[in-house]
Formats: structure tokens, sequence, C-alpha cells
């Protein structure tokens, strides 16, 4: 099995196909919403965790391609700013993936972006604004 | 045995104490006893870095040559209003303090408060200017009326930092009853208890090595943001009088200390502005307090653990604001907290803290170079904070 994190962004003109039902459907790929922002006739992004055998999430991503839906690897959307990180821990107890840990040891916070989901709970939450949305 | 601070001065200049941190100390205690350590060790260092919103600096600017009396009159850094109700070339500038423009608290979201009274004081540290925008009614003596201009600290005589209340001797642990997320001092809280926050060292942070004051008092010498400062004075709302156990330590929020220090010889790298989205701009500073190692009584206090000392936990959502409902929904070791976990209410309730304990350790390693290097030294305390007996009751 493979499980990748993306993030899918739609333009107008597919914001409203029933994209999640063929990828399910038609190629067998679990769809795991992690976070969504549709509105009917506007651009859509959409979060999610797919998962499926290799050669079938292939196939899905190509069928993505297709029809013109952009996919984003997941973990270039946040960032984290050693400079500005005091290690506080704030953030810790609203990431809901453990993306942001702290070791117990060193008392170090740090931030592995394969488990992050894009909540963007630590933006909120980071008082020293070291967590960011990467531009581009 | 005893010893003088003035005895542990004359080692320290010698370059024969020895200083341990407020950590290294508690095993050492442990496996020792304090009789023992109280008379190998000489200095034990402290240190805390946190958000401490009762902060602010004066400021002396130097006068160009047609003379302008800010005293009465407006004042800005940055657009960021500082008060003026001085003599002519005074101001103080706080660190909450908000742009006018500033979107604030909206009823459709949380402000997000990216500047304000910290940053300007963290820019000038930085080395960075800031633009001083001035309005006066204008005197025989001080004819000016109007000054625009960017200004740094050299531009200023004198540059310190006073803050009224800082180092607070124990803290509450926040939580939220209620049914809706809510934005506080003490961070974002999740709705029906789903996060806790607490905000202190623990067993790194000064008044809980030196529960009775017993060394901390006025004029007691302090690592302050890379600063050596001063304890000026008891803090604001400082409240001796506590509920304390055994070993001394408060339950709730106790004492605290109003410090002062050079701003022109802090660093960066000990200072942070900060936004607590929802509520508003703060300073986090760096604090360190060496304690001389006067006796066994010292040694057990500097010896204090997590696991001894222990905070309230208080509802952010109703009893804080409007004092409705429980006081306190109990009390928690800083040892659980420290654990990423504690217990509220029968439900397993995941922790964070405002206050860095990693620069917190950094603070006190760092002073325990300068004392060990013979580049800090210790001072008596000319007058004792007030004490538990002579404690008077203030609400926190």
């Amino acid at each position: 099995m493979k499980e990748l994190r993306v993030v899918l962004r739609f333009n107008e003109d597919v914001v409203e196909q029933p994209i999640t039902y063929h990828l399910i459907a038609d190629y067998g790929v679990q769809v795991n919403i992690l976070r969504a922002s549709i509105d009917p006739g506007k651009q859509g992004m959409m979060m999610v965790a797919l998962r499926a055998k290799e050669a079938q999430v292939d196939k899905g991503l190509a069928y993505l391609n297709d029809m013109g839906v952009q996919v984003d690897p997941l973990a270039t959307e946040i960032q984290h700013l050693d400079d500005r990180c005091t290690s506080c821990t704030a953030c810790v107890p609203h990431c809901p993936t453990d993306a942001l840990a702290v070791d117990r040891e060193t008392w170090m916070v740090s931030f592995d972006p394969d488990k992050c989901i894009v909540c963007l709970s630590c933006l909120d939450t980071c008082i020293y604004r070291a967590m960011a949305i990467a531009s581009g | 045995m005893s010893k003088t601070i003035e005895e542990i001065n004359a080692k320290i200049q010698k370059g024969t104490a020895v200083v341990v941190t407020a950590e290294e100390i508690i095993p050492m205690v442990q496996k020792h006893g304090p009789q023992k350590i109280a008379s190998e060790v000489d200095v034990v260092t402290t240190g805390t870095f946190s958000p401490m919103c009762s902060s602010g600096a004066f400021l002396n600017i130097k006068q160009p040559r047609e003379k302008i009396k800010f005293g009465g009159g407006v004042v800005s850094l940055n657009n960021v209003p500082a008060y003026a109700g001085l003599a002519a070339a005074d101001i103080y500038i706080g660190a909450t303090a908000l742009r006018e423009d500033d979107p604030r608290n909206s009823k459709k979201q949380p402000g997000r408060f990216d500047y304000g009274g910290a940053h300007v004081i963290a820019d000038l540290i930085a080395g960075k200017t800031v633009r001083l925008k001035a309005g006066a009614y204008g005197t025989d003596c001080y004819p000016e009326t109007r000054r625009d201009q960017s200004i740094g600290l050299s531009d200023m005589t004198d540059a310190f930092m006073f803050n009224p209340r800082n180092c607070y001797q124990n803290y509450n642990v926040a939580v939220n009853l209620s049914n809706k997320p809510i934005y506080t001092y003490m961070g974002k809280l999740k709705p029906r208890i789903g996060n806790a926050y607490y905000c202190s060292a623990g067993q790194l942070s000064p008044l809980f090595n030196d529960p009775h004051y017993r060394t901390i008092g006025l004029g007691t010498r302090i690592f302050f943001c890379g600063a050596q400062g001063y304890v000026a004075w008891h803090g604001t709302q400082h409240n001796p009088a506590s509920p304390r156990h055994e070993n001394g330590t408060p339950k709730a929020p106790a004492g605290n200390v109003a410090l002062i220090g050079n701003l022109k010889e802090m660093s960066s790298e000990w200072i942070r502005a900060v936004s607590f989205t929802g509520y508003g701009v703060t300073l986090s500073v760096a604090v360190g307090v060496p304690i001389p190692m006067l006796d066994a009584d010292m040694a057990q206090c500097v010896a204090i653990r997590d696991t001894d000392l222990t905070a309230p936990i208080v509802d952010y959502s109703s009893f804080y604001p409007r004092g409705e409902g429980e006081a306190s929904l109990g009390q928690v070791s800083y040892a659980a907290l420290k654990t990423g976990h504690i217990e509220v209410q029968g439900k397993k309730v995941p922790t964070g803290s405002f206050s860095s304990y990693q620069l917190a350790q950094k603070v006190a390693s760092h002073l325990k170079d300068l004392v060990q290097k013979g580049e800090f030294l210790l001072t008596q305390p000319q007058a004792s904070l007030p004490g538990a007996p002579a404690g008077r009751e203030v609400l926190a």
C-alpha cells in the first residue's frame, strides 16, 4: 500500500465535478479528507491522504492530472522558522498529528512536515510567529 | 556551617567558586544531603524565559538645538503610542501598547496583534531605528511643537527597561470549560478542557528556588535580557500570603519582582516581542537570578524539583473573567504538566507551556558561566521583599 498526502487545487471548471467519487469508485483509492474548502463556481482546495496500491495511486494521480486538478505535496505548505522558535511548546497541544512535537529530554520542539496536515492551528497558537505558510 | 555573600564573592573573584544550575543541584542534594552540598557549592543559578506583560522601557531622547517638551504632548514610536506624562525628554513605551489603527479584536475574528510596544523595544535592542513622532504645545523654554525623525538607542541619553511585574512565583494552569474556543493571555484554549497551558520554568524558576525571599530582595543583581539588571521593588500584586506547601513554595501565583536594567546592554538573543492571537502584544524576557548558597536550609530550597511544585488549574472561560464557577479545578505538579498530559475532571488533557524551559536552561547555564568567569558578582539585598508574615491578600 502507498499513502500520499497531497493538496488538490481545483479551478472553477472542475470544482463541481465528483472527483472524489471517481477516485474511490474507478481507481479504488481510499480518500481521507483532512481539510477542504470548496465553493461551487469558484476555486477550491482539498487536503487529502490517498491510500491504495502504488499502481492505483499512480492511476488516480493521472486521472487528477487529466481533469486539470493541480496536485501539490503537502509538506511544502507550512514552515517552521527555527530562528524564531523558542521551543516553548505552546503549539504542541494544538497539533492534531504530532507534526509539532517536543523531545522531553532536550526540550527541543521540532516539526515533521511529513506529518503535517496543514490544519493551520499552529499559526494561531505560536506567539513567536515561528510557523508560517510557505510562499509559492 | 554558613557562608556570607562577601565570602562567596571573594571566591568568585579568585575563580574558585563552585557554581551549578538549579537543575544540576537537585541530584547533588538528593545524593549527598543539604549539609554537605551547602559547604561544597557556592552559587546556584536559576533562569526563566517567558512572556511578561508588565514590561516596558523609559527612554530619554536627546534634544535637538531647538528643544521640545514631550511632557503633556503626544508621542509615538513606529506609530505605537508612548506615555509622555513625564519631563520634557522622557517617555515610557509599554510592551502591550498598540497602534491606533491596529484592528484589534473584532466580532468576526480575533486580532493578530502584529506590532506593538514590545516590537518597538525589541527593534531598538536589535539596533534598528524607529520613527519618533511627537506633538507638543510649545513653551518659552521648549519652543518646538513637532518632531518627526528616525531614532535608535544612540539617540537616547538613557534607555532602561523597568518592568513592574516579572518572574511570577508560580502561575495558573489555564483551561476552558465552555463549549467554544477562547483566546486568552494563556493562549488559545480549546472547548471542554481540550488543552491546558502552564507558564513557569518550575524547578528552574527564580522565586521557586527562594520561596521565602531570603536572598532575592531589593538590589539583587540579576541577569536581565543579556544585561546585568536589578530587582527594584516587589512587583505589583506581589502576594506572599498565597497558600503554601510545607516546602515553602506557593500553591498559586504569589510573589513577583519589579526589574530594572539598561536597554543599551540587552541583546536580541534574550528578548522577543510576541503576539497572542485574540489577546494582544507582549514581551518575552530572559531573567536569571543567582542564589548564594548560604547554608543547608538554602541547599534544601534550591533542591526543589518539579514533583514538589504544584499549580492551580483555573477555568478561563468563566471563573477567571467573571468570577463564576469554581475557583480551582485542583492542583497539578509541574512534573505532571511536563509529561505532556494531565488529568482534569477525569479527562486526559494535552499540555503546553508559554514559558520556554529550553531557554530557561540556557539562561541558567549562561549565568553560571558568567559567575564562574568572575564576570557576575552577587549582591546583598538592601531590603527584603514583603514576606509571608507581612503578606497581603491580593487577587491574582
